[in-house]
Formats: structure tokens, C-alpha cells, sequence
């Protein structure tokens, strides 16, 4: 049973642009969903959503389960209604977020343990009751209770994650009471070994669930590392279905995923940078907070075409960022609309068979001097994407095949 | 990208060309009220530009009725409105904007703010007047002890600052806003009364060389101070009158003055005044302070207010009928109510579906439940401010426009009265459960 329709509209080798249409709205992909982790992105409105293109809205089960509750979400008519937001939106388990936030979270085969923030006493979250609390939230997309593991964790217990995940997926699947409604997708585990990932791959698929997403990334893991696990999961997960990398990225990690055949991304980075006075420009990252930018009078970034960079000088700003919230409402505007002009441009280069130009364009704005880090030539490399005419270094993937 | 290109052209071109800006103001009063002080009046603005042919900004003309209210902003922006949410305000009654020169102390400064272009440039709202008030009451408050014979301190986030007349003027000439007011010596209520007096010779000789180092044509407001001495007010307002300004700033109030004395101050003040020009006002934010400010013949008004409603969990609910019918629900605690404006931080909204005030058309009302923004505030979220600050500004501008139409057709006491009157009532009754709801110490 799903609730959503994909249909790749083009390709480039690994990479596809594809219309995916959810209860709530036909989104165009690759796309970066921003995070609004309490029902609303951090200093934007939502028809400021709408107008910078935004098609996905990711909302935390653990925040949002604490404040102001399921239930009262679920009263009133669900998060999209509660917000007020049209288009779709995503909910995540709730298990990350225990994990990384609280320090006293355990995780055993009934579900995750944990001390409640509110009131000190222990608590369960199984994957039955992250199921329940998300079918109460109501989001377009819901995702499984996993056993997380850091990536730089080795050794039995990655294992051990990755089988308890295959033996939760089945409690999440029964536990889904609205599967007309809402996708559940399925988490990859398996660290970074392949043999774990492949048998996580396998087991997801046979469920035939309505997507698939690749798990325990963007952890502190090394580049290399990252690349090679998303190749991996891109290669054997079905064509048919929408394939979402948790918590990437990074604009670079963006473009080599989706290379690779992702089709997904979230991550806190373009609002959270926001706040501390950093934009993102083609180049790479615009410190506003520099002293440089004080009497700089041109914009964030001239090839922009967001209110922000319509209106503003770098000097004005200058003055702003860290010190009004104005500062930092007006580069999180700027910072999403990069990400969502990032997604449109992938999806429109892949359709017109531009994507390997787009690709060079992308990488010799950031590294003018053709220092390609040497991950991203390797995973071009397995994308079948040629990069020779913007990078100087050869990639080196002897550990291929 | 060519669009890009183009607009890089157009900030070169800025840069390059110094903008030959000519701003007119006119102001004339249209309707008094019976007792013969409150008034009506339209303010004009027009700015014709000519460099609009290579892509400088273009003439505009902004008609804005009065007694009116000011946006308080911080640089130039409101607090947490942004650009785009802006013009969803009320039009024109939204379009002037007050800023203090002090809040660009820390940068761009006056030569790369004169670059961009000024003010209007800076902030991408050509089709908004701008008004440069050195102290705003939030980020730039008069610091009397640290002034001098030679300028103005002011204490600001970044630190305090000496302003002398030659180095504002600098600022005013490079922001060239539409309205700027001459730098003034406010003092604190309890200062000596040969302080106060100082205050008043300097004010006057700072507005002389205002005047005399003048190279804008932004229509200047004469500065009034005078503290609480009728005697130094009446001084300051003839002498100010006397010099060749468009309009008028009185100045000092809201820095521990009472609330008592202040009509009869106001009083003392507006009545010296021509009544041809305009007047400006800054300290008075309150409902009841606005009224007690128009019924002693004060137009404009800063929204200072609403910036401390706003960052308090506090929306305004009470009736824009004209009729001032209070909520008197009993529902509503002393806590979360205190008949004009409700706290969205009580748990009482937790799970109300309603609107903050159902019928109001402002974007917050039209898309957003009080459940909604209680949870926004419970979690610290800035979107909670933006909203607030939306309908906030929205319905103290439809306040306004209540003032003046009662003005008009000659019932504005009754209209001071009856929503005085109300207060009143509720405030006793706050008292009487011992559960004051005081937004201000
Ligand atoms: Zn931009
Ligand atoms: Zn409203």
C-alpha cells in the first residue's frame, strides 16, 4: 500500500529528475527538504516558503511529541493544518533525536529508552508508539523507527543495529494505521561495511515499502566513506522508488549524491549557518560577519535572484547578522533559496541532458583552482560523470567494483 | 545570467552617479475636533529622483493621513517584519518608517551608506518614507549625564556614543531621509532645573547648526525639549517656532516624567506652536498615551509599543468599531487579558482554534490560530515575534485610523473617553483579583 506515485522524467547514467506526488503535493526531485523542527522554519513564513520553492517540509516526531504533542496536533487536523502549510511535509521517527540530544538514551529490542526532558522518568519509545505519534502528526512521508549507530562506530554492534532495524521495520509496517495517507519509508543501516548494508537493502525491498532511505550517514564519517555507502544503496535499491539521504547536506554532498541516483536531502546546515552570520554562494560560504563585507556594497551573491540578494548589500548585512533577527530571517531566505535553486537546477539539467555541464559549472565555481577534493572525483568517476575540463586531479578508485 | 549583470550595472551605476534626489513635504490640516486641539491632516511626501533613467530609484509620492503612526524599526527594518511581509500593512498607513542614524554607529558607514545611496537605497523601499529620529526609546536612549555643551550621548547595543551637530548632519546628509529632527539634549524628568535649562540652550543652538551645516533637502523637525518645566517647554517650543523648520519633534517624554503632568506640558508646547505645521512625539506609546497626545494636537506617533507587545507574547484585541466595547469575557483571566490585549503565552490558548481577533484581516488573523502562535512562543520560535508584530502593527494602524475618522466627524472625546473609561474598569477589576497585568514597570 502507498500513497505516493514516482516517475522518473530523465536521466543522466545514476541520476534521475522524477515527478513524486504526495497527498499534499507534487514535488519535483532531486529536492532538499528544510528542517522545521517545531512546526515552522526557523524565522520564515510559509507563503515565504512557498515563493523561494520550497516542496517539503521536515518536522521532528521527538520535538514536536514533546511540544505541543501529538495529540493536540492530531485535534487539530494535523500538522498541516496546525502550521498552516499546504504542500507536504516529512516526520522523522523520533529516535535520532533521543539518541543524539539525550544523554541517557538506551536502546533495546523493545524500542528506545530514555529519561524524559520533562519530567526526569523513564520512558519507551517503541517503534509501535513513533508509528502511532506520526500517523497523529500526519506528515505525507513518516520514516521507521531504526536502531541508529555512529558511523564510526565498528564491530558487532553495527550489526546488531542493522538486523534490529530489519526486525522494526515489520513492527512499523503492522503498526501503520494510515498507509493510504502516508508513506512509511524504510531505513538502510549497516554502517559503513557493504556485506550489512546489501542484507538492509534486501530485507527493506522485499517489504516493498513506498521509499527507501539510507541511514547512519552524515556522522562524522569520512568522505570517502559516505560516497561509497550511497553508491552502494543507490545501486541496489529499486529504480521505481524515491531514495532519501538522511541528514545531507552539504551543497557539494547534494551534488555528488544525487549523481549517484539520491533523490532526497534534509539537513539543518543553510538556517542553522544562517544564524551565525555565514551565506552560501556558489563559490562556497560568504562569512557576513567579516569585518571585509562592512562597507561592501554588492549583494550576497549577484547570480541570485531572491528578494534578499534584490534588496540588500553585503555592508547592510554586515550590520544586521548575529545582532537582529532580521539578520538572521533575511540569510536563512537566502541560504534555502541556494539549497531549492540547487535541487531545480539538478532536476532541469538532468531532463535536458545538461547534467554532466551542470555538474562542471557547480565544481569550478567552488574549487577555481581545480583542487577537486579527491572523494568527489572518485564518486564522479563511478557516476560516470566527467569532470576532467574542471579538476585537476585523477581519481583514484582502485577499490572499485 | 543576464538579469544578474543588469543589476550589477545598476548598483555600479548607483555608486558612480551621486543621486540627485529633490524631497518636497507638505502637511495640511483637514478636520479639528471640538475642543480644538486634536486634528486631522495629510502629510505629503514626494521625492522626484534624476537618476530614475539609469536605473535609480523612482520618483514617488507617499499621502499619509494624520495623527499616524510611525513603524519603529531597527536599521531601517521593522523588528521582525520583513520586506515582502511589509507591504501586506495597511497603504499607505504603513509607509513611514522611523529609524535612529545611531543604529548605524558600528557600520556601513556615512560614505558607503552615501554609495549605496541613502536610506531608501540601503533598505530597498523607495516607495516608503523614511524619518531619522536620534533616539528611538529600544536601541538608542539619551544618556543626559554623558551629553555636553558639545553634543549628544546616546546609549546604544554597541556601546555609548558622543554626538556632536557636525558628525549627525554627516549621517543625515549621506542617509537623506524624507524627515530627520534636529539633535536634542533630552534629559531625564529628575534632572536640576539648571539642567534642564542647559538642556534647552543647547537643544536651540544645536538646531541653529543643524540649519546652518544643512546640505539635504529632507524636510527638518525643530527638537523641543524642555523636561518637566512649563516655564523651559514654553521657552524652547518659541524659540524653535522662530527658526525656519517644516515641522516639529517634541522631545523628553517617557524618561520619568508622570503621567499627570503631562497633558498640561504638551499643552504648554503645542499651543505656542503654528498650527500649520506637523508634530511629532516620541515616549508616548500606550493607547491612552497616544489619545492623551492627539487631544493635545500631537500627529505623529513611533510604535515603540508594539515592539515591547510584541517581544511580551502580547497581541491587541480591543474593537476598532470606534465604540471601545472592551472583552469582557469571563473566561479570560486578569492573566491573560486586561481588556486590550491578550498574553498568547497563557495556557488558556493552548488548544484555541480561533483567530487573535476574528475578522481582522492582517496576515496573521487570515492564516494563523492563537494555538499556533502559543506553541510558537512556548518554544522560543522566532516566527511567534513576526506574527505578532504583524497583527500588532496591523490593528494599532487601524487604531489610528479609528482616531481620525472619530476626529472627523467630531466625536474624538467621546472616543478618549469611553475607551479610558473601559480601561479603567478593567484595570480596577486586575487590581481587585491582585493579578496586574503591567507591560511596563
Ligand atoms: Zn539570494
Ligand atoms: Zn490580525
Amino acid at each position: 500500500m502507498m500513497a505516493l506515485r514516482f516517475e522518473v522524467l530523465g536521466r543522466f547514467n545514476r541520476a534521475r529528475a522524477a515527478r513524486l506526488t504526495l497527498p499534499h503535493f507534487t514535488c519535483h526531485t532531486p529536492l532538499f527538504m528544510p528542517v522545521g523542527t517545531q512546526g515552522t522554519i526557523k524565522g520564515l513564513t510559509t507563503p515565504q516558503l512557498e515563493e523561494i520553492g520550497c516542496q517539503i517540509i521536515l518536522g521532528n516526531t521527538y520535538h514536536l511529541a514533546l511540544r505541543p504533542t501529538s495529540e493536540l496536533i492530531d485535534e487539530f487536523g494535523g500538522l498541516h493544518n496546525f502550521m498552516n502549510w499546504p504542500r507536504a511535509l516529512l516526520t522523522d521517527s523520533g529516535g535520532f533525536q533521543m539518541v543524539s540530544l539525550l544523554h541517557l538514551a538506551d536502546i533495546t529490542e523493545e524500542g528506545v529508552t530514555f529519561q524524559s526532558p520533562v519530567d526526569g522518568k523513564p520512558m519507551l519509545l517503541t517503534p509501535e508508539e513513533s508509528i502511532q505519534i506520526q500517523n497523529r502528526i500526519g506528515a505525507d512521508i513518516i520514516m521507521a523507527l531504526d536502531d541508529v549507530v555512529k558511523t564510526t562506530i565498528t564491530g558487532p554492534r553495527i550489526e546488531e543495529a542493522m538486523h534490529r532495524t530489519l526486525r522494526w521495520i515489520d513492527r512499523c509496517i503492522a503498526a501503520h494505521k494510515r498507509p493510504n495517507e502516508q508513506n512509511l519509508f524504510g531505513i538502510v543501516q549497516g554502517g559503513l561495511d557493504p556485506v550489512l548494508r546489501d542484507i538492509c537493502v534486501q530485507g527493506l525491498v522485499e517489504r516493498n515499502l513506498p521509499g527507501y532511505a539510507i541511514g547512519g550517514l552524515a556522522g562524522g564519517e569520512d568522505k570517502d566513506s559516505f560516497w561509497r555507502v550511497v553508491a552502494q544503496c543507490t545501486a541496489s535499491l529499486p529504480e521505481s522508488k524515491p531514495r532519501y539521504v538522511m541528514g545531507v547536506g552539504y551543497p557539494l554532498d547534494i551534488v555528488v549524491c544525487s549523481a549517484l541516483g539520491a533523490d532526497m536531502y534534509d539537513c539543518v546546515y543553510p538556517t542553522r549557518t544562517a544564524r551565525f552570520g555565514t551565506a552560501l554562494v556558489p563559490e562556497g560560504v560568504l562569512k557576513l560577519k567579516h569585518q571585509s563585507m562592512a562597507e561592501d556594497t554588492r549583494p550576497i551573491d549577484s547570480t541570485c535572484e531572491c528578494m534578499v540578494c534584490k534588496k540588500y548589500t553585503r555592508a547592510y548585512l554586515h550590520c544586521l547578522v548575529t545582532k537582529d533577527a532580521m539578520g538572521s530571517q533575511l540569510l536563512s531566505y537566502h541560504n534555502l533559496h541556494y539549497m531549492l535553486q540547487l535541487s531545480r537546477n539538478l532536476h532541469s539539467s538532468i531532463i535536458e541532458g545538461t547534467f554532466p555541464e551542470f555538474v562542471c559549472n557547480f565544481l569550478r565555481k567552488m574549487f577555481p583552482k581545480g583542487d577537486v577534493p579527491e572523494w568527489v572525483c572518485n564518486a564522479m568517476e563511478v557516476a560516470g560523470i566527467d569532470i576532467s575540463s574542471c579538476s585537476t586531479s585523477t581519481p583514484v578508485n582502485s577499490n572499485k567494483d | 545570467m543576464p538579469q544578474a549583470e543588469r543589476r550589477e550595472r545598476i548598483l555600479d551605476g548607483i555608486l558612480q552617479e551621486s543621486i540627485r534626489e529633490t524631497h518636497k513635504m507638505k502637511f495640511a490640516v483637514k478636520a479639528w475636533s471640538k475642543s480644538g486641539r486634536a486634528r486631522v491632516g495629510l502629510l505629503q511626501l514626494s521625492t522626484t529622483s534624476s537618476s530614475f533613467a539609469q536605473g535609480g530609484p523612482p520618483a514617488k509620492e507617499i499621502e499619509i493621513e494624520t495623527p499616524a503612526l510611525l513603524l519603529t524599526t531597527r536599521k531601517g527594518l521593522p523588528a521582525f517584519i520583513s520586506p515582502d511581509h511589509l507591504s501586506s500593512l495597511p497603504n499607505p498607513d504603513s509607509r513611514l518608517l522611523q529609524f535612529s542614524p545611531m543604529h548605524f554607529m558600528e557600520g556601513p558607514n556615512s560614505k558607503t551608506i552615501s554609495a549605496i545611496g541613502g536610506v531608501h537605497q540601503l533598505l530597498g523601499l523607495h516607495e516608503y518614507g523614511f524619518v531619522a529620529v536620534p533616539r528611538d526609546s529600544i536601541l538608542s536612549l539619551p544618556e543626559c549625564n554623558s551629553s555636553n555643551k558639545n553634543g549628544a550621548s546616546f546609549e546604544t547595543p554597541c556601546g555609548r556614543f558622543l554626538v556632536k551637530p557636525v558628525e549627525y548632519m554627516k549621517m543625515i546628509s549621506s542617509m537623506k531621509p524624507d524627515l530627520w529632527v534636529s539633535l536634542a539634549d533630552e534629559v531625564h524628568a529628575s534632572v536640576t532645573t539648571k539642567r534642564n535649562k542647559a538642556s534647552v540652550d543647547r537643544t536651540i543652538k544645536w538646531l541653529d547648526d543643524c540649519i546652518s551645516l544643512k546640505s539635504t533637502d529632507g524636510a527638518l523637525f525643530g527638537s523641543i525639549v524642555g523636561g518637566c518645566s512649563i516655564e523651559e517647554r514654553q521657552r524652547c517650543a518659541q524659540e524653535v517656532a522662530k527658526r525656519n523648520v517644516s515641522g516639529f519633534y517634541i522631545g523628553g517624554f517617557g524618561l520619568g516624567d508622570s503621567v499627570d503632568e503631562r497633558a498640561t506640558l504638551l499643552h504648554a508646547v503645542t499651543d505656542l506652536l503654528p498650527k500649520e505645521k506637523p508634530r511629532h512625539v516620541c515616549g508616548l506609546g500606550l493607547p491612552e498615551e497616544v489619545l492623551q497626545g492627539i487631544a493635545a494636537g500631537i500627529d505623529l506617533f513611533d510604535s515603540t509599543y508594539i515592539y515591547h507587545l510584541t517581544l511580551g507574547g502580547f497581541a491587541l484585541v480591543f474593537p476598532l468599531d470606534g465604540k471601545c466595547k472592551h472583552v469582557s469575557d469571563p473566561g479570560i483571566s486578569a492573566m491573560a487579558s486586561d481588556g486590550t490585549k491578550i498574553n498568547l503565552k497563557a495556557t488558556i490558548y493552548r488548544k484555541d482554534a480561533s483567530r487573535i481577533v476574528d475578522g481582522c484581516i492582517c496576515y496573521t488573523c487570515q492564516n494563523h490560530t492563537k494555538a499556533y502562535i502559543n506553541h510558537l512562543l512556548n518554544v522560543h520560535e522566532m516566527l511567534a515575534h513576526i506574527l505578532l508584530e504583524i497583527h500588532n502593527t496591523h490593528h494599532y494602524l487601524s487604531f489610528f485610523g479609528v482616531i481620525r475618522e472619530a476626529i472627523t466627524e467630531g466625536r474624538f472625546e467621546e472616543l478618549r473617553e469611553s475607551f479610558i473609561e473601559k480601561r479603567r474598569d478593567h484595570l480596577l477589576a486586575a487590581c481587585e483579583l491582585e493579578t496586574p497585568v503591567r507591560l511596563r514597570a
